[in-house]
């Protein structure tokens, strides 16, 4: 599969802990195309940050095989061939909004104007034009976590890799940033790996929704959205809409044993 | 206006002030004068005597009477200290003699201050400078009066010179002996402190670089570490003065064995200070150590080595100073302390307390001024 940006084959990861070990991720097949917006849905512990981890190699699996645009994840990695956003912002304090997004750019040895080029760019794709020269915790939780996204965007990857990025954010502020992540998405054509909890979240984002259960941790349902992609808010309220997220929840529930 | 709202102090000073007006006299040589019949030797307080009496049942009422704080502040502020100073001024050359009416005074005026500080600390001022202006009177006034019933008591009861000298005669003896005090601190904190100090902090941070690089060094060197610390420095400083010498440099080489390990040990937890989730990002940059270390984990230790800096901003003048007593040339903070009280000229070592407290003070408050610079952005800072 030379054309998929993910490839994973069979792939499992068990932790060894103190209480013996854990299955993470078991028999995990999966194919992520060019310029796909792929969800990760499930309770916790169903190994979807995991998986997203392995992408990134921050994890290392211990069965089966994954390749990252053709090549292991270490030398994905090391060809920078991804952004990751995290599930908090983790922003450097001492650094005002535009050295946070200039931070992977310095490690990357790109020259200070090409710099200040990008961070004018990936500000204005976030919306965030005006506040370069803010600290972090001058900015509210949602500024700040377009900031890291902003971060994420700079270095130009064609790969971008979403851990709960809007999880800690109240309801208003997490609808405004998915619609203006559609926005940011159709123009830069990026392939986005999101993974959340929220069912609307995942529907409305998403052009293949990946369930998964855990104990152990696997996939049991890839949907393939139906949706267009031009998506107004009000998609949400259409018989479409609510069909995919009636079938994501079949799935999260027949994935979910419910004896304990 | 209820009585139940009057402050305390105002009310306690009125009783002092008017016990002190029926006490009998301030001093021992003014009942002498009254037995004597008016026919005595002049005697102190015989003029201001009424006057201090006057300013302190004004200032009492004052109080009672809770003009606006802004207005309360200045009058207590003129009247409690002109009256401090006249009673300060009346028992110079009377030493000892103080009486009852003398100590009700220094009681009713303390509690008069008391309430002026009480006043200062709740106002809130509109202007940044007037508001900076009040924050730094408060403790300014607490240093004061400390030094002012040092003043009052040593000099009214009498109190042997070689116990503890008033604050004025310590005064004198530093205006007096500048020369001498210059070159010790020359001595002892610009030679011996501010090289022990660089030297030790430099060598406990770049050790503690280089055990967080390697383990073996963490492992072996954190152990071996703190037991140089808990080496006793009264042992260590004669030590020092047979291998570097009589001169600074010996007492540069204890504040070196003290300040190292703070700065280890705090620099070691402070590179340890950064959270998974920014070294994760770090890894998905591809970063390098050293770039790691200078973008994230260092800017994340600073506030843990700035802490170090500041402990050992003390440590290394008490370090120096007490290695002095173990031979030194006849100059240094130390061997002046060492010497003088041998000679019972103890203004002179409260004289050189005194610089040594200034001294330290200095230093510490620099160092904390770099930490609010580098370190803006740390919530104990930034206030949130």
């Amino acid at each position: 599969m030379t054309g998929a940006v993910v490839a994973a084959s069979r792939l499992g990861l068990t932790f060894r802990t103190n209480d013996g070990p854990v299955e993470a991720l078991s028999n995990v097949d999966l194919t992520i195309g060019k310029g796909e917006f792929v969800s990760f849905i499930g309770p916790s512990g169903c190994g979807k940050t995991t998986f997203l981890r392995v992408i990134a190699d921050l994890e290392q699996p211990t069965a089966g095989t994954i390749t990252v645009n053709g090549m292991s994840p270490e030398m994905a990695r090391k060809a920078r061939a991804y952004g990751y956003v995290f599930q908090a912002a983790a922003l450097y304090p001492w650094r005002t909004i535009e050295r946070n997004v200039a931070l992977p750019l310095e490690i990357m040895g790109i020259s200070k104007s090409e710099q200040a080029e990008r961070i004018r760019r990936t500000l204005d794709l976030v919306n965030l034009t005006g506040f370069e020269k803010k600290y972090p915790w001058q900015l509210s939780g949602g500024m700040q976590q377009r900031a890291s996204i902003a971060r994420a965007l700079a270095f130009d990857a064609d790969l971008l890799l979403m851990d709960e990025p809007f999880g800690a954010l109240d309801e208003i502020v997490r609808d405004h940033l998915n619609e203006q992540l559609l926005v940011l998405w159709a123009r830069t054509q990026k392939t986005i790996c999101f993974v959340t909890h929220s069912i609307p979240e995942a529907v409305y984002l998403s052009t293949k929704i990946v369930v998964m259960s855990p104990r152990p941790g696997r996939v049991t349902d890839v949907i393939e959205s139906t949706l267009p992609r031009e998506r107004p808010l009000e998609i949400r309220e259409s018989p479409e809409f609510l069909a995919i997220a009636h079938r994501v929840r079949e799935g999260l529930r027949a994935g979910h044993s419910y004896d304990d | 206006m209820s009585l139940r709202n009057v402050p305390w102090q105002g009310v306690a000073a009125l009783v002092l002030v008017l016990l002190a007006i029926f006490s009998p006299a301030f001093t021992t040589q003014e009942l002498a004068a009254l037995s004597a019949g008016g026919s005595g030797a002049a005697f102190p307080y015989a003029v201001t005597g009424p006057l201090m009496l006057a300013l302190a049942v004004l200032a009492a009422l004052t109080i009672v009477l809770r003009p606006r704080p802004a207005a309360e502040a200045a009058a207590l502020f003129v009247l409690v200290h002109a009256a401090a100073w006249l009673l300060l001024g009346g028992i110079a050359g009377a030493e000892g003699g103080a009486l009852a009416a003398y100590w009700f005074l220094l009681a009713a005026l303390w509690l008069i201050a008391w309430r002026l500080a009480t006043v200062l600390s709740s106002l809130r001022p509109a202007g940044r400078a007037a508001d900076t202006a009040v924050r730094l009177l408060v403790p300014a006034l607490f240093g004061a009066w400390i030094l002012i019933v040092w003043e009052a008591v040593v000099r009214g009861a009498g109190i042997p010179f070689i116990l503890l000298p008033p604050p004025s005669a310590i005064g004198v003896r530093i205006a007096n002996s500048v020369p001498i005090l210059a070159a010790d601190v020359y001595q002892t904190i610009f030679k011996a402190v501010l090289t022990g100090y660089v030297i030790g902090c430099a060598a406990g941070f770049v050790v503690a670089i280089l055990a967080d690089r390697f383990l073996f060094l963490r492992r072996g060197l954190i152990p071996i570490g703190n037991m140089v610390s808990a080496l006793p420095i009264i042992g260590v400083a004669p030590i020092m003065v047979m291998w570097f010498g009589f001169d600074w440099q010996s007492k540069a080489a204890v504040v070196v064995i003290m300040t190292f390990f703070p700065m280890l040990v705090n620099t070691v937890a402070g590179l340890a200070a950064s959270g998974h989730m920014e070294r994760d990002l770090m890894r998905t940059y591809a970063s390098s150590y050293t770039q790691t270390l200078a973008k994230l984990r260092l800017p994340a230790a600073a506030p843990f080595i700035f802490n170090a800096l500041k402990i050992n901003s003390t440590l290394a003048l008490i370090g120096a100073i007490v290695a002095e007593f173990f031979g030194t040339p006849i100059v240094g903070m130390g061997f002046r302390i060492s010497t003088e009280i041998g000679r019972m000229n103890v203004d002179m070592v409260w004289a050189e307390i005194a610089v040594a407290a200034l001294a330290g003070s200095v230093f510490y408050g620099v160092v904390a001024l770099l930490e609010r610079a580098v370190t803006f952005w740390h919530p104990s800072i930034r206030g949130g």
